[in-house]
C-alpha cells in the first residue's frame, strides 16, 4: 500500500512539472514565432496629396500594404462617407487589397477589377460584382494640411467611419 | 548479460547482436501480400521511391539556397540554374518529382477508394494516409514559396490569407503566421525552416505509421476477399504455392513492383528532361513583388480541384458571405476524405463497379474534380463562374449523398 501510494504521488509530482514544463514551452515556442518588436512598431507613411493628378491612381505603401490615393475631377461625384476633402478636392483613401483574398485590384480610370477572382469596385471602393464581401477598407489616416499620415486616426478619418 | 557464443560467421554475429534473420523475415521474405492484385497496387512503393527522388536532390538544392528575400530568387535562379553543375537538373528534378508525387498520390488514394481499400479494418490505412496527403499538400505549399518569384509570393499571400476568414482571432493569427503584416523575410525564413526540416520530419514518422497501420488488417485485394492470411502463409511456405492466395513482399511481390517501378521512372525522367516547364510557371521567373498582382493567380495543378470549390461561391447566400461560403466548402473539401470510411455506411468491400450505386458516384466524383481542375485554371469570369459554382455544389451534394447511397445499396445486397 504505501508503496503504491508512494508510486501515485511521484507519478503526481512528475505529472506537475511536466505539465508546467510543457505549457512553459509552448508559451516560449509561440513566442518565437511571434513577429518581432521592429515588425509591430512599423512607423507612419506621410503623403502631400496637393500634387497627385486628378483621377489617376497614386499608390504608397503603408506597412506592406498598397494604398490607393484617388484624386477625384470635379465631373466625378464624392460619395459620403467614403471620400474626404482635402483642400480644394476630394480623395479616395482605400487599402488596396481586395476584401475578397487581397489581391491588388487595378484601376481603369472608372472603376477597380480584382484580376484573381473578377470583383469589381467603384472608384470609391464599394464593391459592384463578384466576390469581395465589403467595400476596400479605409486605412486610418489624419489630414495637416495637404498632406496625409497614414497610420494616425485622425478626425476625418473617425467622421468617415462613424457614418459607414 | 545475455550469454554469447562465438559466432561462426558474419551473419552470426550480426544476428546476435541485431536480430537481423528475425528482421530480414518480418519485413521482406514473410511480409505477406495477396496475389490477386494488379499494377495499381505498385504506386506505395513508386511514392517511396519519389520521396527518396525529393530528398535527395532537395538536400543537393540545399546547399546553395539562400532563405532571405533579397538573395533566395537569385540563389534560385542564378546561382542553382547556371553556375553549379548539373543544378538545373536537381532542381528539375524537384520541381517534376513534387508535381508527380501528387499525381501518383491521387491514383493510390482512387485506388483504395475503387476497390473499398478503407473499410472493415482498413480505417487507420485510409487516415494515416490521408495524413499524409495533409503533409505533402503542407510541403508542397512551403516549398513553392522559396524561389521567391511572383507565383511564390502571391500563392503564400492568398493562401495565408484563408486563416484570415477563421471567426475572432483571423485577423492576427494571419499577422502571427506570416510573422508580419504581409508575407515578407519572416515569413520566407520560417516557411524555410517547415519546408526543409518540420515538415520531412513529420512525413518520415508518418509513412512509418502508414506502413505500421498495414500489419495487421494486410493489403486489399482485387475482389476484396477476406482470408486468413496466417493460414495461406502456411501453405505457402509448405510448398503449395499455387495454391496460396499470397506472396511474399520480399522478393515476389517487389520484383513485379520494381517492373512497374522501372516503367515510372522512364515516364518521370522523360518529362524531368523533355518536359519540365509544366512544373516551372512561368510567372514565377519574375521576382517576388508585393505591390504588383500577376493577372491571374491559380495554383500548381494538383490543387485546382480544391482552389476551384474556394472561389466557386462568388455571391452571397442567406446572408452568408460568398467569401464565408467559399472558405466554408473548401474545409469541407479538405477534411471530407479524411472521414471516408464512415460516409460509406455500406459493408460491400468490393471494386467499385461491383457495388450497384457506388460505381455511379464513384465515376461522378471522377468526373467532377476533372471539371474542377479544369475550371480552376481558367479565370473565374462569365460562364467560367457559373461553371465553378454548379461543379463545386455538385462535389458537396456528392458527399452529402455518399451516406445515403450507401445505404440504400446496403439494403438492397442484403435483401438479395
Amino acid at each position: 500500500m504505501t508503496n503504491e501510494s508512494r508510486r501515485g504521488f511521484i507519478g503526481k509530482a512528475f505529472g506537475a512539472v511536466a505539465g508546467v514544463g510543457a505549457v512553459a514551452s509552448l508559451v516560449a515556442m509561440k513566442k518565437t514565432w511571434d513577429p518581432l518588436p521592429s515588425v509591430m512598431s512599423a512607423g507612419f507613411t506621410t503623403v502631400d496629396v496637393s500634387s497627385l493628378a486628378e483621377n489617376k491612381l497614386e499608390i504608397v505603401v503603408w506597412r506592406g500594404k498598397p494604398i490607393f490615393l484617388l484624386k477625384y475631377s470635379a465631373a466625378m461625384k464624392p460619395t459620403e462617407g467614403r471620400n474626404v476633402k482635402v483642400g480644394d478636392h476630394y480623395f479616395s483613401v482605400m487599402i488596396g487589397l481586395c476584401t475578397h483574398l487581397g489581391c491588388i485590384p487595378a484601376y481603369n480610370g472608372e472603376k477597380f477589377k480584382c484580376a484573381c477572382h473578377g470583383g469589381e469596385f467603384t472608384s470609391d471602393g464599394v464593391n459592384i460584382f463578384g466576390p469581395p464581401p465589403r467595400p476596400l477598407d479605409i486605412p486610418p489616416f489624419k489630414i495637416d494640411g495637404t498632406t496625409l499620415v497614414l497610420g494616425e486616426e485622425g478626425e476625418e478619418y473617425k467622421k468617415m467611419t462613424a457614418k459607414a | 548479460m545475455a550469454e554469447f557464443k562465438k559466432a561462426e560467421s558474419t551473419l552470426e554475429w550480426f544476428d546476435q547482436r541485431l536480430g537481423v534473420t528475425n528482421l530480414y523475415k518480418v519485413m521482406m521474405s514473410e511480409y505477406w501480400i495477396p496475389k490477386k492484385i494488379n499494377f495499381l497496387w505498385a504506386m506505395g512503393v513508386i511514392l517511396v521511391m519519389l520521396f527518396k527522388i525529393l530528398l535527395i536532390s532537395g538536400i543537393f538544392l540545399l546547399m546553395y539556397y539562400k532563405p532571405d528575400v533579397n538573395l533566395a530568387f537569385d540563389s534560385v535562379n542564378y546561382t542553382i540554374m547556371q553556375e553549379v553543375g548539373y543544378g538545373w537538373l536537381m532542381r528539375h528534378i524537384h520541381a517534376v518529382g513534387a508535381s508527380v508525387v501528387f499525381l501518383i498520390i491521387y491514383i493510390h488514394m482512387f485506388t483504395g477508394i475503387y476497390y473499398g481499400s478503407y473499410k472493415k479494418g482498413r480505417e487507420m490505412i485510409w487516415i494515416s494516409g490521408m495524413l499524409l496527403f495533409v503533409l505533402f499538400s503542407a510541403e508542397g505549399f512551403s516549398g513553392y514559396m522559396l524561389p521567391w518569384g511572383q507565383m511564390s509570393y502571391w500563392a503564400a499571400y492568398v493562401i495565408t490569407e484563408i486563416f484570415g476568414g477563421i471567426p475572432f482571432i483571423g485577423d492576427e493569427l494571419v499577422v502571427w503566421i506570416r510573422g508580419n503584416f504581409y508575407v515578407s523575410d519572416a515569413t520566407l525564413t520560417r516557411f524555410f525552416m517547415l519546408h526543409v526540416l518540420l515538415i520531412p520530419l513529420a512525413i518520415l514518422g508518418a509513412i512509418a505509421f502508414h506502413f505500421y497501420a498495414l500489419r495487421f488488417p494486410h493489403v486489399n485485394n482485387e475482389d476484396g476477399e477476406f482470408f486468413d492470411f496466417d493460414e495461406e502463409a502456411e501453405k505457402y511456405l509448405a510448398g503449395n504455392k499455387k495454391e496460396s492466395k499470397v506472396v511474399p513482399f520480399w522478393p515476389v511481390f517487389l520484383s513485379k513492383d520494381f517492373m512497374v517501378l522501372g516503367f515510372f521512372m522512364i515516364f518521370f525522367f522523360y518529362l524531368v528532361f523533355y518536359h519540365y516547364s509544366f512544373a516551372m510557371d512561368a510567372i514565377n521567373f519574375d521576382k517576388a513583388d508585393g505591390l504588383k498582382t500577376p493577372a491571374h493567380i491559380y495554383p500548381e495543378w494538383y490543387f485546382l480541384w480544391s482552389y476551384e470549390v474556394l472561389r466557386g461561391f462568388f455571391f452571397d447566400i442567406a446572408g452568408i458571405s460568398g467569401k464565408d461560403l467559399g472558405l466554408i466548402a473548401f474545409a469541407i473539401a479538405n477534411g471530407i476524405f479524411l472521414v471516408f470510411p464512415w460516409l460509406d455506411r455500406s459493408p460491400l468491400v468490393k471494386p467499385a463497379n461491383q457495388r450497384p450505386y457506388f460505381k455511379y458516384w464513384f465515376w461522378l466524383l471522377i468526373a467532377d474534380l476533372i471539371v474542377l481542375t479544369i475550371y480552376g485554371k481558367l479565370p473565374p469570369t462569365g460562364v467560367n463562374a457559373w461553371v465553378g459554382f454548379f461543379s463545386s455544389m455538385t462535389f458537396l451534394i456528392l458527399f452529402a449523398l455518399l451516406p445515403v447511397i450507401t445505404k440504400m445499396e446496403a439494403k438492397k445486397v442484403g435483401g438479395e
